[in-house]
């Protein structure tokens, strides 16, 4: 069970208290698209073995969307943030960098 | 004008480990703005007696008060005949800002848990930690009570408001009313 922490009320909760958002920092592609672009951002999703950032939404709570990083295997959590960063905070990375040494190599 | 009727007319199981009771009808007002905005502020505090809350807190006393519901929401509660002049109040002080006022007292249900074993039936129900000293009156809390959205503050240290929707009312009434069955004493806190 994951034990995730909501970036905008504070409340520290397990999973059932909030809703999974699939893989985080995808860049939209809309109308005026290629078709291969069109298709990377509807379905191609990295799904990696280890380290992950992720969309969560606070849906029983404040219904707040926020960004959490953690690691799909060991389900080990790193930390949440804002959910309007367009990328993962130096600082977060860099915690993630001290228990994952090597980790940016992964995929 | 019609005759105000709370979702279960005001049933009540005190039976168990804790009394239930449901109450209401009770006055509550959505505010919605930038809570950091004096206007807000200052529109909150006169529509529900209290200062606003900090996050996650609430300033109640009796039926009034101000709830924290999220970082840009606030609940304001009173009594139930006082809604519409509370209503007026506030569209007067927000007219200058962008905010949002809305009376939902009718959208909702309200709940009281009472008695020495009222945190077990809350914590048999929510994803929450419930130790003395983890949650305590002024505190506000937005979860889920098993599949359904609710919120809860403590009024004092045995009892316990909650909030739902008017539309699960009778299945939060049903999930309190089995938590607190004679007999389901858990002995945790
Ligand atoms: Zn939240």
């Amino acid at each position: 069970m994951l034990v995730l922490t909501c970036h905008a009320c504070g409340v520290t909760a397990e999973e059932t208290e909030f809703h999974a958002g699939g893989e985080a920092h995808l860049k939209r592609f809309g109308p005026g698209s290629s078709d291969e672009d069109f298709e990377e951002y509807l379905f191609m999703r990295a799904n990696p073995k280890g380290v992950h950032f992720e969309r969560w939404r606070h849906a029983n709570g404040c219904g707040k969307w926020f960004h959490v990083a953690r690691d799909t295997m060991t389900l080990e959590v790193f930390g949440s943030y804002s959910a309007q960063a367009f990328a993962p905070p130096e600082e977060l990375l860099s915690r993630i960098e001290d228990r994952r040494p090597g980790w940016r190599g992964q995929d | 004008m019609s005759e105000p009727v709370s979702a279960l007319k005001n049933i009540s199981d005190l039976n168990g480990i804790a009394a239930i009771r449901e109450i209401g009808p009770l006055g509550m007002i959505t505010l919605r703005g930038d809570l950091s905005d004096r206007a807000v502020q200052d529109a909150a505090k006169t529509a529900g007696g209290a200062n606003a809350p900090d996050q996650r807190k609430i300033n109640a006393e009796g039926d009034g008060g101000v709830a924290w519901m999220s970082p840009d929401e606030l609940l304001i509660l009173c009594r139930y005949d006082e809604v519409p002049l509370r209503m007026t109040n506030l569209q007067a002080g927000l007219s200058k800002g962008h905010a949002l006022a809305a009376n939902v007292s009718d959208a909702r249900a309200v709940f009281e848990v009472s008695g020495p074993r009222a945190r077990e039936v809350l914590a048999k129900l929510a994803p929450v930690d419930l130790t003395p000293g983890q949650f305590e009156p002024g505190m506000m809390r937005r979860t889920r009570l098993a599949q359904v959205p609710a919120a809860f503050w403590m009024t004092d240290a045995e009892t316990f408001r909650i909030v739902c929707f008017r539309s699960v009312a009778q299945y939060v009434f049903d999930l309190l009313k089995i938590a607190a069955q004679p007999g389901s004493e858990v002995d945790f806190f």
